[in-house]
């Protein structure tokens, strides 16, 4: 029952987001607004931490499972995709390598340099 | 039925065939069976090429490709997986909140690490596109690449973009950053907890959030971050980006 009712509670919060994703006119997704959501709660303390915290990180874990379906879709796209797969490939790896770059490494000179003036 | 007779009838093929379209359960069935080989490869070998989402997607393809079972059919059951990803995101809140006094006292870096990640995958991919060669429409297709999908496709759609296209290399961003994020990481000597989780979340969005969430619990909380925060930038930057090719 644990499990359950803390589901319903994150389901709720994500019944919100959508509610938000409907009326309000931003281009942010019903889970963006529903992260907020439940981030709001837990901070004013209106949802006890307890009271998400197992079936949260239950979900947390079993999220890569959930992107199946996404990759799966891409035999679908395939057609459309083809065409441009090489030019698409490319960039897409490349863009990769160059972010994890760019965000790890602005980061981290940040974080090191306040470190040293401690 | 006489499952005997039917096979000698129209043959097995013909018959599987059936019992995939009937079946809710086959097609994730063998989606989380293949999942779990891949765990179970991943570790017996320590690779991070034998990826478990990798190998589920690649075998669920080959397997449906192969009984000639269109998408239509496998998601139909399938659907109900990605049903849980709004819950899951919204449970992204969680070690969000564990980890908010950190993240507080690095608002500095998170802020920096995000914004340079989201103005880098911009002009990357403004100056590969340039390149390239690539037309305007498929340009703004590639432009929200690195965010979420929910928010990707937004974006494409408003600047004249190829939805289905851009929701494939959103996906396939994912993936490759849930493959090689963690090597990549050490590569590049991105050491910080922090820094690692702004690379994997601003990187790979939520594909990449779920491998960061398996690298430790403050990666994983400063990534979820990364997704909602790089996503909300993305569309602001993009349409600036969109004018330039």
């Amino acid at each position: 029952m644990k499990y359950l009712r803390q589901f319903l509670i994150i389901l709720a919060v994500s019944f919100a987001g959508e509610l938000l994703n409907l009326y309000l006119p931003l281009p942010v997704p019903a889970s963006i607004y529903g992260m907020v959501i439940m981030f709001t709660c837990l901070a004013t303390g209106f949802i006890p931490l307890e009271k998400v915290k197992d079936t949260a990180f239950f979900l947390i874990e079993i999220m890569p499972v959930m992107f199946i379906p996404a990759g799966v879709g891409l035999m679908a796209s395939w057609g459309e995709l083809k065409s441009f797969l090489a030019p698409a490939l490319c960039i897409t790896v490349i863009v990769l390598f160059c972010v994890i770059a760019a965000s790890g490494w602005t980061s981290q000179l940040i974080i090191r340099r306040g470190g040293k003036r401690q | 039925m006489d499952i005997t007779a039917d096979y000698k009838e129209r043959g097995e093929e013909a018959v599987i065939a059936d019992m995939f379209e009937t079946s809710v359960f086959a097609g994730v069935s063998l989606s989380l069976i293949a999942y779990a080989a891949g765990m179970m490869l991943k570790k017996k070998f320590k690779t991070a090429l034998l990826n478990p989402l990798l190998i589920s997607i690649a075998v669920t393809i080959a397997v449906l490709t192969a009984a000639d079972i269109d998408y239509e059919t496998y998601s139909e059951g399938a659907k109900y997986l990605s049903w849980f990803l709004t819950p899951a995101t919204v449970a992204l809140a969680v070690p969000l909140y564990e980890k908010w006094q950190l993240l507080k006292d690095n608002a500095l870096a998170v802020a920096g690490g995000i914004t340079a990640g989201v103005v880098t995958s911009l002009a990357v991919t403004f100056a590969l596109s340039w390149i390239m060669g690539l037309t305007h429409a498929q340009y703004v297709t590639m432009l929200p690449k690195s965010i979420t999908t929910a928010i990707g496709m937004g974006v494409s759609e408003e600047l004249g973009g190829y939805v289905t296209i851009t929701v494939a290399v959103i996906v396939i961003t994912g993936v490759m950053g849930n493959m090689t994020g963690e090597a990549v990481c050490a590569v590049l000597r991105i050491r910080e907890p922090i820094s690692k989780g702004l690379a994997m979340g601003t990187s790979a969005h939520a594909i990449g959030t779920a491998k960061a969430m398996e690298m430790g619990e403050t990666e994983g909380a400063v990534a979820g971050l990364s997704i909602a925060v790089s996503g909300i930038i993305t569309v602001v930057f993009a349409s600036l980006f969109a004018g330039l090719l």
